[in-house]
């Protein structure tokens, strides 16, 4: 598909480097975990997590995400998507667990609004580095219980999701949804391979993409070839195990780089 | 079972060059959906970032790309082609670009310890300055180059042509008068596309390669002038998404096909090829694929 022209409809500041842009395009096909390409004109086009049907929530951390910063309510970028394989989707009366990270958030958002409107208990913790960091805190509270962890102590537990999760019986959920900074992720999987869960674990990845359409490769994991923008973002914590996950990825030029 | 330049495989099917063909693991993945053989992504002297995104896009009638050889070098590379050789029971071949043929033959000769079953040289990418087609369109330039990655390996030297040129006859010549075991025809068509409404070509290349089903009337004209003018096999690519495509390039003159956008489908298009060619030449009381490699040409 070509890119959709999308204009900027709102713009709101989450955090003091994480904005949420809205756009006149809905993309009311895409499931919680699948992401869109978006188009920065003349700079890049870079993968996002739906955190809308019609927006996304971004960090600002490259070019084309420092170009997306500058821009104003009604200027446009290009949209293609959704893309991927998002979270299993909830069902009525199941017990799901959302573990966020800063902008992990993101794909997350949609996740736990899709559970509580089918019926499902969600409980989330929520992590940031500090309490001005925390994005959708409101969100997440409306679909359930929160727990709050900030690295600072400046908000709710002081320390990382890990030390939340330590103290929970994670056999209680029949799903444990995960998206964050990688380092961040792969403790969580290790605990939850201690606990026995990692197979009812599903993890959001970042790796660097090309085509984002399943076809160049540039995305692929270690072991098994996987391609994190088709066979994934959403991968199950099974498929992680014995992976590069947690270790290394590749750089833009496919050299591995240590995560 | 085919046998292609003293090579076995053991069916028709080639993963191409730039897809699935970073790292080994990849590329062990598609010998496991069914590949007869794999080749890797196109490997240079040095590490390459590639040109910025968007760098593939799906259109009506095709497939878009300018990935700009991206590629960790050949110094980086000779690990994934081990994990390859290891972990899948196919021929893996490597497929390398250089400026001149003095980097041809430093990256074949950094990447022969890795042991791959056959080299690609890749003179036809369609967008890479001083790479790829910009030596391609050179008969003089292809025939140099394949000459001297020939001289310094010991395994097959097959020559990725491009489209783009006025008579690919001649350039194939040149890759046959080289030395070269192989053609390997074709490489996208140059193309573009714009967005309408913000006037900005949609690639970050601004143009591009354009592959997929719009390109295959492109190559089977391509393999079928090959055929008749070269004495070395022709490995047909462009366009082939299922085993009718594939039977029709072979009866234009490939030796066997290569495979690329169509795994946008499913990785599993290499068996799916393979099966149904297989039950094509049985079904039509053919031995096997040479008995229909050319037949097009014979008919009249």
């Amino acid at each position: 598909m070509r890119p959709i022209n999308s204009k900027i409809t709102q713009i709101v500041e989450e955090t003091p480097s994480i904005r949420t842009f809205r756009f006149d395009t809905s993309l009311d096909d895409a499931q919680p975990g699948q992401f869109v390409m978006v188009w920065v004109r003349g700079v890049d086009e870079v993968p996002m997590g739906c955190s809308f049907k019609n927006g996304i929530t971004v960090q600002k951390v490259g070019d084309a995400t420092s170009r997306l910063f500058e821009m104003k309510e009604g200027d446009s970028v290009g949209l293609r998507g959704p893309f991927g394989k998002g979270f299993t989707l909830p069902a009525k009366d199941e017990n799901i667990l959302i573990i966020a990270g800063g902008v992990g958030v993101a794909p997350l958002g949609p996740l736990a609004d899709e559970a509580a409107s089918v019926g499902a208990k969600v409980t989330t913790i929520l992590g940031a580095r500090t309490e001005s960091e925390l994005v959708f805190e409101q969100r997440f509270s409306e679909a359930g219980d929160v727990h709050v962890t900030t690295d600072d102590g400046s908000a709710g537990t002081c320390g990382f999701v890990t030390t939340v999760l330590a103290e929970m019986d994670v056999s209680e959920y029949d799903r444990i949804c995960v998206c964050g900074p990688e380092i961040m992720m792969f403790n969580v999987l290790k605990m939850l391979e201690e606990k026995g869960a990692h197979d009812r674990a599903e993890f959001s990845l970042h790796r660097y993409f090309k085509c984002a359409i399943g076809v160049c490769g540039a995305c692929c994991m270690d072991h098994e070839g996987l391609r994190v923008c088709k066979d994934g973002p959403v991968l199950n914590g099974s498929l992680l195990l014995d992976s590069e996950f947690g270790n290394y990825k590749r750089s833009s030029s496919s050299q591995r780089v240590k995560v | 079972m085919v046998k292609i330049t003293g090579i076995e495989f053991r069916n028709p099917t080639i993963l191409a060059s730039g897809i699935m063909g970073t790292t080994g693991a990849s590329l062990v993945r598609m010998a496991n959906s069914g590949a007869g053989a794999v080749v890797t992504k196109s490997i240079g002297p040095e590490p390459k970032i590639g040109h910025p995104n968007p760098s593939m896009v799906k259109l009506d009638c095709g497939f878009l790309n300018a990935m700009g050889l991206p590629n960790p070098s050949y110094a980086d590379f000779d690990n994934e082609i081990k994990i390859a050789k290891e972990g899948a029971d196919v021929p893996v071949i490597a497929s390398i670009f250089g400026g001149n043929a003095e980097e041809f033959v430093r990256v074949a000769e950094g990447l022969a310890d890795a042991k791959p079953d056959a080299f690609e040289l890749n003179v036809s990418c369609p967008h890479a300055e001083g790479y790829g087609a910009t030596i391609g369109t050179d008969s003089c330039m292809v025939e140099a180059i394949t000459a001297a990655v020939c001289d310094s390996v010991d395994v097959p030297v097959w020559v990725k042509l491009t489209p783009n040129v006025t008579d690919i006859k001649s350039i194939g010549k040149a890759a046959e008068n080289g030395g070269a075991a192989a053609v390997v025809a074709i490489n996208t068509l140059r193309g573009m596309a714009i967005d309408i409404y913000s006037g900005y070509p949609i690639l970050g290349n601004r143009f591009g390669g354009l592959s997929g089903s719009a390109v295959k009337p492109v190559a089977i004209k391509c393999v079928y002038d090959l055929y008749e003018a070269l004495d070395i096999p022709v490995i047909g690519v462009g366009g082939v998404s299922s085993w009718e495509d594939a039977v029709e390039m072979i009866m234009a003159g490939a030796s066997a096909v290569q495979i690329g956008s169509a795994v946008h489908e499913g990785v599993e298009v290499f068996g799916d090829i393979a099966t149904g060619i297989d039950q094509f030449l049985q079904n039509n009381g053919y031995a096997g694929v040479e008995d229909i490699t050319g037949l097009a040409h014979e008919v009249i």
